[in-house]
């Protein structure tokens, strides 16, 4: 394979698009909120755009095609009954309180609903995330580089940190969601040959079933034991998967929620998160696909841990299939989804940094522009401190399972939190940081024991799906618990923050394919059609 | 504010035409593995024609203004 002055050429007016958003945006970033928020008035096409693109980082692209090729299509267990169920749930269910309390951020919710302190924990929990998550796309994105290009490790991390830095900088908010909207298209664009192709070469799915391990074409048919591709059964998938880490990461996760409050109004914000579930039913085709014809087409793939490891899945299909031209256009695709992943938890780092943790606890009542100020510098040090990260990761075989070990200790147990929180108006503040404080405990001693070898698992994505649902059981029983022996807050200061006790809210008349609840119909249709067509 | 589709749309028409242009240039690199595709020009024209939709539809939107 080789990669032609074209395709340098094709990566190079990418960036030169991506910077000119950014430069084309900088004026118009005028207030803290402009940065942070984009001043609320994006259009829900473009916010459900962001919110999915936000996501289709490293992770999505490299990790699902690297589980595609490891566990067949039981990977497209992260779309049908994860991610869909729980974005049709956060739209019905959660946005009315996340957008109608304007607040803006996660943590400031919990701040409203409960108290200080377990705001604080989230935030500072979250801040430690999205560091942690970011660097992953870093890393994914110098591993791709090096391998195809050429490029040195650290020569790919510098450039694709610097271009970040530059648009985030300059646009805030709004530079990161227009750039994520371009990726998404990028991203389909880049992608969808290869799999077209690599199916074509494979003979068609029928041929490509003889040619994979068995199993590895049916979501259910095996899960009535754990002897299947992932050594889950159907209670680890649904309880694990589809309950907890789903839910508490598309529901509770400010890096996917930030971009349904940049909407104009409720309807467009819980759009958001639907508009994004349409193409989602089919990304399995793009991501869980090409891994699974990769390990058909490419024979040496699984064999090594460098340039054969089931993470270059796709890369490796690209570069057998892609002339040079449409070589650049998948690198640049691949470029485009570590860009939008990265960008997506800088955004959030910033703004959970400089609201709920610099404004909050360090230097209250400063100037609107001071905290503009350290917003930017906060996306800076973001982008450092993830460098670092980046170098991390390096020391895990797979990036997904990284991944899910970090959300089974952050967000798995927070979902516990914000389901009591919202549904519940007994919860206490003090119930619920104590109990966010136990399930995250609970998760990390989950994680030391079975590390020390006390508790051992068929695969790691089973421990990351048995850790989560053990941190989040163990925050509501404590919070629970507790709750009943403290305290509640007074139901005057809980209007528009728990289910049963909304704020007056307006209904405007729209027509019923803008309404939420169709749209969600629709696509929970789909979701199961798509269960029951590869059962 | 900008208008979202206008930076898209060109940024397709641009790669679109450029990929399309290559593989009118070079028409040797004609297979895909055991199929054989014009996949540069192919693809190219597609991302040519989407690229002009999304300008289409932003000009459609202005005039509406």
């Amino acid at each position: 394979m080789q990669v032609g002055f074209i395709d340098y050429g094709i990566i190079a007016i990418y960036f030169a698009f991506v910077l000119g958003i950014g430069f084309a945006l900088k004026r118009q970033m005028v207030r803290s909120e402009d940065f942070f928020l984009s001043g609320r008035s994006i259009p829900s096409w473009i916010t459900g755009l962001a919110f999915l693109s936000a996501n289709l980082g490293a992770i999505e692209v490299m990790g699902m095609a690297a589980n595609g090729a490891e566990y067949g299509i039981m990977t497209a267990h992260f779309y049908w009954v994860g991610a869909i169920p729980a974005m049709l749930f956060l739209s019905l269910f959660m946005m009315p309180f996340y957008y109608g309390s304007r607040v803006r951020s996660v943590p400031e919710y919990l701040k409203l609903r409960f108290n200080e302190p377990t705001r604080a924990f989230n935030a500072i929990s979250f801040a430690v995330m999205t560091v942690l998550m970011s660097g992953i796309n870093m890393y994914a994105m110098a591993l791709v580089f090096k391998l195809l290009l050429g490029w040195s490790m650290t020569a790919s991390i510098l450039v694709s940190a610097s271009v970040v830095l530059a648009y985030t900088i300059l646009g805030g908010l709004t530079s990161s969601i227009y750039n994520e909207v371009l990726q998404f298209f990028l991203i389909i664009f880049g992608l969808l040959p290869v799999a077209i192709i690599g199916l074509a070469n494979a003979g068609g799915w029928a041929a490509l079933l003889t040619s994979v391990p068995p199993g590895f074409g049916e979501l259910w048919r095996h899960t009535g034991s754990i002897h299947n591709p992932m050594g889950v059964d159907w209670l680890g998938i649904l309880s694990g998967l589809g309950f907890v880490l789903s839910f508490g990461y598309w529901c509770t996760d400010f890096l996917v929620i930030q971009r349904a409050l940049a909407a104009r109004n409720l309807s467009a914000a819980q759009r958001t998160p639907l508009i994004a579930a349409f193409p989602k039913v089919f990304f399995p085709a793009l991501t869980v696909l090409p891994g699974m014809l990769a390990l058909s087409l490419i024979p040496a793939l699984g064999s090594n841990t460098t340039i054969y490891s089931f993470n270059m899945a796709l890369p490796l299909l690209m570069a057998k299939y892609y002339p040079s031209g449409m070589l650049g256009i998948g690198l640049t695709a691949m470029l485009a989804s570590f860009m939008s992943g990265m960008a997506g938890n800088i955004t959030a780092f910033n703004t959970v940094w400089t609201y709920d943790i610099y404004q909050s606890y360090l230097a209250p009542d400063k100037s609107d522009s001071h905290y503009l100020w350290i917003g930017r510098a906060a996306t800076a040090l973001g982008i450092l401190v993830s460098v670092g990260t980046a170098y991390l990761v390096m020391g895990f075989p797979s990036i997904m399972d990284y991944m899910q070990m970090v959300f089974s200790f952050f967000n798995a147990p927070l979902f516990a939190t914000f389901l009591l929180g919202m549904f519940w108006k007994r919860c206490t503040p003090w119930a619920a940081f104590f109990g966010l404080l136990a399930g995250t405990l609970a998760a990390i001693g989950h994680f030391l024991l079975s590390h020390w070898g006390f508790l051992s698992y068929p695969s790691m994505m089973a421990g990351n799906f048995w850790r989560s649902t053990i941190g989040w059981c163990v925050n509501f029983g404590v919070t629970v618990f507790l709750s009943f022996l403290t305290r509640p807050k007074p139901e005057a200061e809980l209007a528009g923050l728990v289910w049963g006790l909304a704020s007056a809210s307006i209904a405007i008349a729209e027509p019923w394919y803008k309404r939420p609840k169709v749209l969600a119909a629709i696509i929970f249709a789909m979701a199961v059609a798509a269960n029951l067509l590869f059962w | 504010m900008l208008d979202l589709r206008l930076p898209i749309g060109w940024l397709f028409i641009i790669l679109g035409s450029l990929v399309a242009a290559w593989g009118i240039l070079k028409p040797t690199e004609t297979s895909c593995g055991a199929i054989s595709l014009n996949l540069n020009l192919s693809w190219g024209l597609i991302m040519l024609l989407f690229g002009l939709g999304m300008t289409f539809l932003a000009r459609l939107n202005r005039q509406s203004d």
